[in-house]
């Protein structure tokens, strides 16, 4: 793990001097293709704001609402017939959500909890094998102006689904080996 | 989308009204609205950087060759992408940001990814095959090591932060594996 900390440490220092030094020795002027590039952002982000602002006033105000306590006490009777803490619903709920939400909710079950429950560990491993879906779909649709998604989003939110059952199970099968 | 975004709105404004909270969703409106205008300078910042680096590496052709260098690797799954498109490479650096757990370059290459699969879309503005694949990929969140959440629980005194490391590969792993045979399935069924 140490190995991949030092990885992941390197790898961007790394290839920003090889891009600065392979263009030097190419003769690009690499500062003014820089400033060029880094100009683009502006009309990209453009795009991008009015898919993100349209993704975060629904997942707040569904937050802000209630809905998500009437979810959980929704599905609180299968997740107590299968022996799952009931803490993991908001997990599963929150995650393809919104991801500083999920960050709260994460650091909340821990701190009631403890680090070792089993809720912990499996929110620990939804946080790190789900993605905010809806927050990528915004950002790259948006970004090149899609708008027909064909059969796209099912299959987001199928896979999210079967995601977070595969970090329940996955979880569950460890510990009881433990 | 379209569905999803009308059902959350009306959901919300019928739980609002139920549970009395209508001031709450008022005001949750407009607290999304200030995220959207944070997180949207946010990525500008990181975009901008990430566009002006790969503009250096296009204009110096540095791009072309690690295309090349990548292509045997991603046109196993990217099959329509012609040689040495520097597709290759926006697509190769974004899933290397998402392995290695590196959110703020991944997005901004993931972006770029978007542009330069773009400029290969005849229809404009409908998605293609090779766009759902990175997106679905990018959803999947392939990482080996989540160092936030390890964080947390060794914040809050976990003895053995790092267990969680093996499930949570084994998870995202099987789940990349799931969504990406689902995107083949449903390609041959929904055209």
């Amino acid at each position: 793990m140490k190995t991949i900390n030092l990885i992941s440490q390197m790898i961007i220092p790394f290839f920003i001097l090889l891009a600065v030094a392979y263009g030097f020795v190419k003769k690009v002027r690499v500062y003014d293709c820089f400033v060029s590039g880094a100009k683009d952002a502006l009309s990209v982000v453009l795009k991008i704001f009015p898919y993100l602002l349209a993704i975060f006033i629904a997942v707040k105000s569904f937050q802000a609402s209630g809905a998500m306590d009437f979810a959980k006490g929704l599905f609180s009777g299968l997740f107590t017939a299968l022996n799952i803490p009931i803490e993991v619903i908001a997990m599963a709920i929150t995650k393809p959500l919104s991801g500083s939400a999920s960050l709260a909710v994460f650091t909340d079950i821990v701190k009631t909890t403890g680090p070792e429950s089993i809720a912990s560990l499996i929110s620990a491993v939804i946080m790190g094998s789900a993605e905010t879906t809806f927050y990528v779909l915004a950002v790259y649709l948006g970004a090149v102006g899609i708008k027909r998604t064909r059969y796209l989003v099912s299959v987001c939110v199928l896979s999210d689904l079967v995601g977070i059952i595969i970090a329940i199970a996955v979880v569950k099968f460890l510990f009881s080996l433990r | 989308m379209n569905a999803i975004w009308f059902l959350l709105i009306v959901i919300s404004v019928i739980f609002s009204v139920i549970d009395g909270r209508l001031e709450l969703f008022t005001k949750s409106l407009f607290e999304g609205a200030k995220s959207a205008v944070e997180v949207s300078l946010f990525l500008l910042g990181i975009v901008a950087l990430w566009l002006g680096i790969t503009k250096i590496i296009e204009e110096s052709g540095l791009i072309h060759r690690l295309s090349d260098l990548f292509r045997p690797a991603v046109s196993r799954l990217f099959k329509d992408i012609p040689q040495d498109h520097p597709a290759v490479t926006s697509i190769t650096l974004n899933f290397l940001a998402n392995v290695f757990g590196l959110g703020n370059a991944a997005t901004p290459l993931g972006i770029k990814a978007m542009q330069d699969l773009q400029s290969l879309n005849k229809e404009a503005e409908t998605v293609t095959f090779a766009m759902m694949l990175l997106i679905v990929i990018n959803t999947a969140s392939i990482q080996l090591v989540p160092f936030t959440v390890i964080g947390i629980l060794s914040d809050f005194g976990s003895k053995n932060p790092a267990w969680i490391v093996s499930p949570t590969i084994l998870a995202t792993v099987l789940s990349a594996v799931f969504a990406v045979a689902t995107l083949f399935v449903f390609r041959k069924f929904f055209k």
